[in-house]
């Protein structure tokens, strides 16, 4: 902190003013309604309210569809945190060793990480079309008759590829940073001690890139979560149908489409909880990262 | 799990060694010195991002019934005109009162006004905390900072009913500022402050400069590529935004680019031969912006992206 600082009994008040007011309207007041609403069940006609305690949290924690959809985002976030942080790493390696090019693979591997997931979702069911999509007519080659948006695994599968597509971006450009911020002492030194390319890979970059990695997995999750709503929203056309939903595709589902606010709710706040622990987690890993940069 | 790892991960690596065995030391020296096999890694990696894009724009370049029998096409028909007259300047939608030109203007709206009010916002707060000391400073610090903590998206409802309650629904109040009450700004800012020297405050004061003067003349220009940075992260974030604006407009007037990705999709449903080239059509209107900003200011988007998500 600084030790010169400024007195003014009005200052930092007005200063604070606008971000505070919106926080106060925007924030602090929707999350206690979130909490106060999933203790309640409401008459979406009358607008009546009877406390029923946590009898939201245990019929939506009950209720088959919610297994179901946690199950699909748990395996939904493992598969697309592991493959693009596995490909960005590996293109990352790439870019850094070579000499010449750098630039413009650089340029071309990062840029989709300005398309809107939504917009990825749309170019990802044009892929997937049952009559116009090449992935399909290409793993047909192969005797998968793969049926986007009626087939509960094959849509969660497209699902996961165009949102690990759309995440490889991010992770490329941290891991490619992560790198270029290694000493060239350190690599200088590691090439005199192990001639191997990938002895040294695992022996030295793969550790210094750790705090990295264990900050973008957070950032991932975080991502697979709540961030892939456009992807998944867009991919099932509106239509959920048998197809999988996210966990939180499923709040939005619950509160928009069910009018069911206090499950909605009750939904929303396990969902809090669980953001929170994460970012204890990540706030944790950044007090560590300090130490290896 | 672990051994998975090591076969997707370790390619860059692996490979480099072996041909030099495997074919004598001329050839895996070739293959070393001009780093053949890292250039093939990365040009699989260019195919997979850029391929998906590439195969969206030439597809939209065709007729919907060239598409609908014969599949996404790779080469560039002559339908491009058309389909982008169609999806820029035709009225569609239900009311027929909104253009890609209309949605893009919104786009713009909000990602201007996203970046902008976020960054003035959280300057002020960010200086408030960092240079003064106040009472309640602490306690404001954490509940700014505890909006960090909950998404949008696990309070979709509630924050619905706010706005709509305050009668902000269909408006571009309503649309942006309920996305500046997330805090990553301020702790943008407040990490930068504190990286700047005290000997310019203590000089600064010995100079009878009082906290605006010191803000204005001192601050805010020191902290331009910062500003530059931030401005183009929140741009993007802005313009892309999807689920907010789903909810809170309804009028067809205020629809973004990004939120008629989604109106596409219903009109869609129950047509013989859906309009394929227009959905595309927009899907590349609705990517140019954002991806020109950050090819153009590429340096600064990726300090401002590392910076900003320490």
């Amino acid at each position: 902190m600084h030790k010169a600082q400024f007195q003014s009994p009005l200052y930092p008040y007005l200063l604070l003013l606008p971000q505070m007011a919106i926080v106060a309207v925007f924030f602090l007041w929707p999350s206690a309604e979130a909490v106060r609403s999933s203790f309640f069940l409401q008459d979406p006609f009358f607008g009546n309210e009877t406390f029923v305690g946590i009898d939201n949290y245990t019929d939506a924690v009950t209720r088959s569809d919610y297994g179901r959809a946690a199950w699909f985002t748990f395996l939904f976030t493992v598969v697309v945190t592991f493959f693009s942080l596995g490909i960005a790493l590996l293109l990352a390696v790439a870019a850094d060793n070579v000499l010449r090019g750098q630039g413009p693979y650089k340029t071309l591997l990062m840029w989709v990480y300005a398309i809107a997931p939504p917009v990825a979702g749309l170019i990802g069911i044009m892929l997937f079309d049952q009559h116009i999509g090449p992935i399909v007519d290409f793993v047909a080659l192969f005797g998968w008759d793969m049926r986007v948006g009626v087939d509960y695994w094959d849509t969660g599968i497209a699902m996961m590829i165009v949102a690990t597509w759309k995440q490889i971006p991010v992770n490329f450009i941290f891991f490619l940073s992560g790198l270029q911020s290694i000493p060239k002492g350190v690599r200088e030194a590691a090439s005199i001690d192990n001639p191997s390319p990938s002895g040294r890979f695992w022996t030295i970059i793969f550790p210094l890139l750790a705090p990295t990695s264990f900050f973008l997995m957070i950032i991932n999750i975080t991502y697979a979560f709540f961030e892939t709503f456009g992807i998944v929203d867009v991919m099932l056309k509106g239509e959920p149908g048998n197809n999988p939903v996210t966990l939180v595709y499923k709040v939005f589902l619950d509160g928009f489409r069910g009018n069911d606010l206090g499950g909605s709710s009750a939904q929303s706040v396990i969902l809090m909880v669980f953001v929170l622990a994460l970012t204890i987690i990540q706030f944790r890993l950044i007090e560590r990262r300090v130490h290896y940069t | 799990m672990s051994q998975d790892q090591i076969a997707v991960t370790g390619k860059p690596a692996v490979p480099v060694a072996r041909p030099a065995s495997a074919t004598g030391a001329g050839f895996g020296a070739f293959v070393r010195r001009h780093q053949i096999v890292e250039h093939i890694v990365l040009l699989f990696g260019v195919l997979l991002m850029m391929g998906p894009i590439a195969v969206a724009f030439t597809t939209s370049t065709h007729d919907p019934v060239t598409i609908h029998s014969e599949g996404m096409q790779l080469g560039f028909g002559d339908n491009f005109l058309p389909t982008y007259e169609a999806v820029i300047f035709e009225q569609t939608g239900f009311t027929k009162q909104v253009t890609g030109w209309g949605m893009s203007l919104n786009s713009l709206i909000l990602g201007l006004g996203f970046a902008i009010g976020k960054i003035i916002v959280s300057m002020l707060a960010a200086y408030a905390i960092v240079y003064f000391r106040f009472p309640l400073g602490t306690l404001c610090f954490w509940v700014i900072f505890s909006t960090l903590l909950l998404p949008l998206e696990v309070r979709i409802l509630p924050s619905y009913e706010v706005v709509q309650g305050l009668g902000l629904l269909n408006s571009y109040t309503g649309l942006i500022l309920p996305l500046i009450a997330s805090a990553t700004g301020t702790f943008f800012f407040r990490q930068f402050f504190k990286s700047v020297p005290n000997e310019l405050l203590e000089a600064a004061r010995i100079d009878g400069a009082g906290p605006f003067r010191f803000f204005w003349d001192i601050l805010v220009p020191l902290s331009r590529t910062m500003i530059a940075a931030i401005f183009i992260i929140m741009f993007v974030v802005g313009w892309n935004q999807y689920l907010w604006p789903i909810l809170m407009t309804t009028d067809e007037s205020f629809y973004t680019v990004v939120r008629g990705i989604r109106q596409i999709l219903q009109v869609w449903i129950g047509a013989d031969i859906p309009d394929y080239n227009e959905a595309l059509g927009l899907a590349i209107i609705a990517m140019i912006p954002p991806v020109l900003i950050v090819i153009i200011f590429q340096r600064m988007f990726i300090k401002g992206l590392v910076e900003s998500e320490k």
